[in-house]
């Protein structure tokens, strides 16, 4: 167990690998319920979370989910973020729980109209059941139609006796889904699934596996590959930016990038040579400095060595030749297209 | 967990087999354990120098990479080349084919800092009572700036 972000968290139970390659194959449990909740509700709702973010929430049909973005004045990630529409003028916002105060206080703040922001972090446990048996190992203990959830939609409905919101979403690239409760139903619900996958080889899974699971399919995490320097379009996340909102925070700055062009991306890398790329390791073109590694870590999926990482110019173009700097030594590694992964 | 008899253990948890003028060096089972799976192990060259408290090398896991520490100062004569394709090797078998290094020891004089099997066991156990009051300091910490904002 670790301290994090004021949570006590579980790196892992039995093993990293065991459980990264667990949820590839059958399925993992994860407590994330550290995560933070934003709830809006009002008549200018939809405007005002508009304005925050640079996704099109419009879109979003009620019980629809979509992966979002906060941003700053500057351009720069608040947070990334997932909006849940639970009605047409109420929004549930789930946060990173490094997060969870600061998003708070920035939404708080931009706050206008008939709008009210709430803090319900403490009323919710969220629990991520992720891989190819979790729809198997979720029918038996639900009278919801799962199969009728899609990607990124979400219903309510009783799991083991306890009433949860059901998302079909995940950090894993797997199918799976994503479970809010009462916080005081988490254990059963925890004993439940875990009472209920035992036949199809269901672990529970930690942080460690969770961040090599994302990693190799180039998920972002925040205080890595985002932090509020670092703007969508240098980050690959240009899809979810919308320039066809005529206005959001940080979309001057955005519509300006995107016209000279950025001058750093995120790229990901594969190590030719034997080492481990680490976050903040230097990387190097020809002997000049051109950028850092945000993420890396040996790949139990693929058995290489993966990181994602800040390049500068035209060294960041697909089978570019990068040296890492691990510990004063260079490493040759080469920029591949992402994800690392696919099924 | 195992502390085997005939070996000589450090601070920073590496254990040495003495053979005459020999040392055979590599990481405790606790060391390994506290790791998680090892995926990459970093040595030295055959015919370098170690010097006693200082690194010689690196286990890396999944997620962090550590140092390991020379418990005595020597050259190297073998290096385990089990390691850089089957990493792992450290977290099945610690004492046996995970061993990492075998260098010539310059002093014998070295040995006499390290813990025996009895010490070592003991100071495990009161290291993982310091690791659970470093771990409720740092919640209260957490828990101060919690009440802060």
């Amino acid at each position: 167990m670790v301290a994090f972000a004021g949570w006590e968290m579980p790196v892992q139970y039995r093993g990293v690998i065991e459980e990264h390659l667990a949820v590839r194959s059958r399925a993992g449990l994860f407590d994330v319920s550290h995560m933070g909740e934003i709830e809006i509700t009002g008549a200018d709702a939809l405007e005002f979370c508009q304005r925050i973010s640079a996704n099109d929430v419009a879109r979003m049909k009620v019980s629809q989910a979509q992966y979002n973005l906060l941003l700053n004045d500057r351009g720069g990630v608040v947070d990334d973020v997932i909006f849940y529409r639970l009605e047409s003028d109420h929004f549930l916002i789930c946060v990173n729980a490094a997060n969870s105060d600061k998003d708070f206080q920035w939404v708080h703040q931009h706050a206008e109209g008939k709008v009210e922001v709430a803090d319900v972090s403490a009323r919710y446990a969220q629990l991520a059941l992720q891989g190819p048996a979790a729809e198997k190992i979720l029918r038996p203990l639900t009278a919801l139609q799962l199969g009728e959830i899609k990607s990124f939609h979400f219903a309510y409905g009783d799991v083991g006796s306890i009433r949860c919101l059901v998302a079909r979403t995940g950090y894993t690239g797997e199918d799976g889904f994503e479970l809010y409760c009462q916080s005081g139903d988490a254990e059963r619900l925890w004993n439940a699934l875990m009472e209920g996958g035992a036949a199809e080889g269901l672990v529970p899974a930690g942080l460690g596996a969770r961040d090599t699971l994302r990693l190799e399919k180039a998920y972002p995490l925040y205080g890595h590959e985002l932090d509020d320097t670092t703007t969508p379009l240098e980050a690959g996340l240009d899809w979810v930016t919308k320039f066809s909102k005529p206005a959001f925070i940080g979309r001057d700055v955005l519509v300006g990038q995107k016209e000279e062009g950025v001058k750093r991306r995120l790229v990901g890398l594969e190590l030719r040579e034997p080492g481990i790329a680490r976050s903040d390791y230097p990387l190097f073109k020809n002997a000049e400095p051109v950028g850092r590694v945000t993420s890396g870590t040996k790949s139990p999926s693929l058995g290489k060595a993966i990181a994602l990482g800040y390049v500068a110019g035209a060294a960041a173009e697909i089978g570019s030749e990068i040296d890492v700097e691990i510990r004063g030594r260079k490493v040759r590694a080469e920029v591949v297209p992402l994800p690392f992964y696919r099924r | 967990m195992e502390f085997p008899e005939g070996l000589k253990f450090s601070k920073e948890h590496e254990w040495v087999l003495v053979e005459g003028k020999t040392a055979t060096i590599g990481i405790t089972e606790f060391a390994q354990e506290e790791l998680g799976d090892i995926v990459y192990v970093e040595l030295p060259e055959v015919g370098e120098k170690v010097v006693k408290d200082d690194p010689f090398g690196a286990v890396e896991s999944v997620k962090a990479v550590s140092d390991v520490y020379a418990p005595v100062s020597g050259t190297v004569l073998e290096i385990n080349d089990l390691l850089p394709d089957n990493p792992e090797t450290i977290n099945d078998d610690p004492y046996g084919d995970g061993w990492m290094i075998r260098v010539e020891m310059t002093d014998g004089d070295d040995l006499k800092d390290l813990m025996s099997a009895e010490e070592y066991a003991e100071y495990v156990v009161q290291r993982k009572e310091v690791d659970d009051e470093d771990e409720e300091d740092e919640e209260e910490e957490d828990d101060k700036e919690k009440d802060k904002s």
